[in-house]
């Protein structure tokens, strides 16, 4: 075959290739416009319907959507990721904080998880968000399996100190799960160092963020 | 005598049924099935996506060139799979967080290709449409079906978090049909999916050994002469 006729040829096949790839894009992009506010919005209503299930609606009167800061705390990084805070706070004042997040060291997967303080540093209660733990074992951490989780509510520093933050195996104070005891170790650690930070940095956790600085 | 569509369906489901029979798209299917409602989220959305995929194909098969047709076709699928997530992410938001990944991965599904690339590119556009539609539904019917074996099996219940593809009025849908179970888990796990699908095509397959020994013990018919003359 002759160079000319070759150089034609990959001509129009890259023609016809850069056509197709038009109006596929056109068609993606399209869609995208229509389901934009759609997807958003779900997204808002699905963060705030697990928001508040830990802070009750009537507890405070921001947006917890918009009154998130998102902090590098060393200890709770998960792969050097910033955490997420959502704020709750009625008439100006903090009610709670609730922090997004990930033990690292599930027994199959990081384990992301909300959990919620109060002003009086008592932990408001604890939600498994995402899992990869072993189905009928690991996975009674979550809500729906069981009400394992529950095991923190109102607990703080204090109650009980330090030692007695551990699974019962290792002598501390909180029951493990039958037959999986890395699962629920991992998530009384990150309770604790969550609670830990929460108690030492209140103001920083309920300092203004960079979006509402800015927009002073 | 079967219309030629009526003989497009019966393929699809039965003769060359997409898992049971040309044993594709096994990795969402096993992935997946582990609940009936799950099953059909996939299902319903692959569906839609070999519908798309087929009649997109068939409308441009005159004007693509020989060489050209697999990029062009990858692209096609590419853009349905993308188009259906987002549908998806906007309307049915909570399957489509249970579902995850295993929508945008539907674009690695052989079927599409197969279908895409075996039929589509051959046949006219509704003739595409319909094996589109039946090839989906084959394949959607052996995922309700493993679905429902796994589910049953494993967690002792059938239309577990329908509310997640129907809404709230439907989370009462759940049957348990087995109370105090306490569930077995090799079902849920991916080697429940693999023994399952093991059994369904072993299933098929007795099924489909019996009826040609029926056939054959028939005398052929004249009918069936005359279509071969």
């Amino acid at each position: 075959m002759d160079i000319k006729l070759l150089k034609q040829n990959m001509l129009a096949a890259g023609k016809a290739l850069a056509i197709f790839a038009v109006v596929a894009s056109a068609l993606v992009a399209l869609t995208y416009q229509i389901t934009k506010n759609q997807i958003a919005a779900n997204e808002r209503e699905s963060l705030l319907k697990s928001l508040h299930v830990l802070v009750d609606k009537d507890q405070h009167d921001n947006d917890m959507y918009v009154d998130n800061i998102t902090l590098s705390v060393p200890k709770l990084n998960y792969r050097d990721n910033p955490i997420t805070i959502y704020r709750a706070r009625q008439n100006g004042k903090p009610v709670a904080a609730i922090f997004n997040v990930t033990s690292p060291k599930g027994y199959s997967g990081p384990i992301k998880l909300l959990i919620a303080i109060d002003n009086n540093d008592t932990v408001i209660g604890v939600r498994v968000i995402s899992h990869k733990e072993t189905p009928g074992l690991g996975d009674a951490i979550d809500i729906e399996k069981s009400d394992w989780i529950r095991v923190f509510e109102g607990r703080s520093l204090s109650n009980p100190t330090e030692k007695g933050w551990r699974v019962k195996k290792d002598g501390g104070e909180f029951d493990q799960i039958t037959s999986a005891t890395i699962t629920p170790r991992a998530i009384v650690k990150t309770t604790l160092q969550t609670l830990q930070y929460y108690t030492a940095h209140k103001q920083q956790v309920f300092a203004k963020s960079q979006g509402e600085k800015d927009a002073q | 005598m079967l219309s030629n569509y009526g003989k497009i369906a019966v393929d699809s489901l039965w003769h060359n049924n997409p898992i049971l029979v040309q044993l594709l798209g096994l990795c969402p299917l096993l992935a997946v099935s582990s609940t009936f409602i799950n099953s059909l989220g996939l299902g319903i959305a692959t569906t839609l996506v070999l519908i798309g995929s087929n009649v997109t194909v068939s409308m441009i098969r005159h004007k693509v060139k020989q060489e050209l047709r697999i990029p062009i076709f990858v692209m096609v699928i590419a853009s349905f799979v993308t188009i259906v997530e987002l549908a998806m992410n906007a309307y049915l938001h909570e399957l489509y967080k249970i579902l995850g990944i295993f929508i945008p991965l539907i674009v690695t599904n052989c079927v599409i290709i197969a279908r895409a690339e075996a039929f589509a590119s051959k046949n006219d556009m509704k003739s595409s449409f319909i094996d589109g539609l039946t090839m989906g539904l084959g394949f959607t019917f052996i995922l309700l079906l493993l679905g429902s074996m796994r589910e049953i099996i494993g967690q002792g219940t059938l239309f577990s978090q329908a509310h997640l593809m129907f809404g709230e009025g439907f989370r009462e849908m759940q049957v348990t049909l087995i109370s105090d179970y306490s569930g077995f888990l090799l079902a849920i796990l991916p080697p429940g999916a693999f023994i399952g699908i093991g059994l369904l095509i072993a299933l098929r397959n007795v099924i489909e050994q019996k009826r040609k020994a029926r056939l054959a013990r028939q005398p052929v018919l004249p009918v069936a002469e005359h279509n071969q003359a």
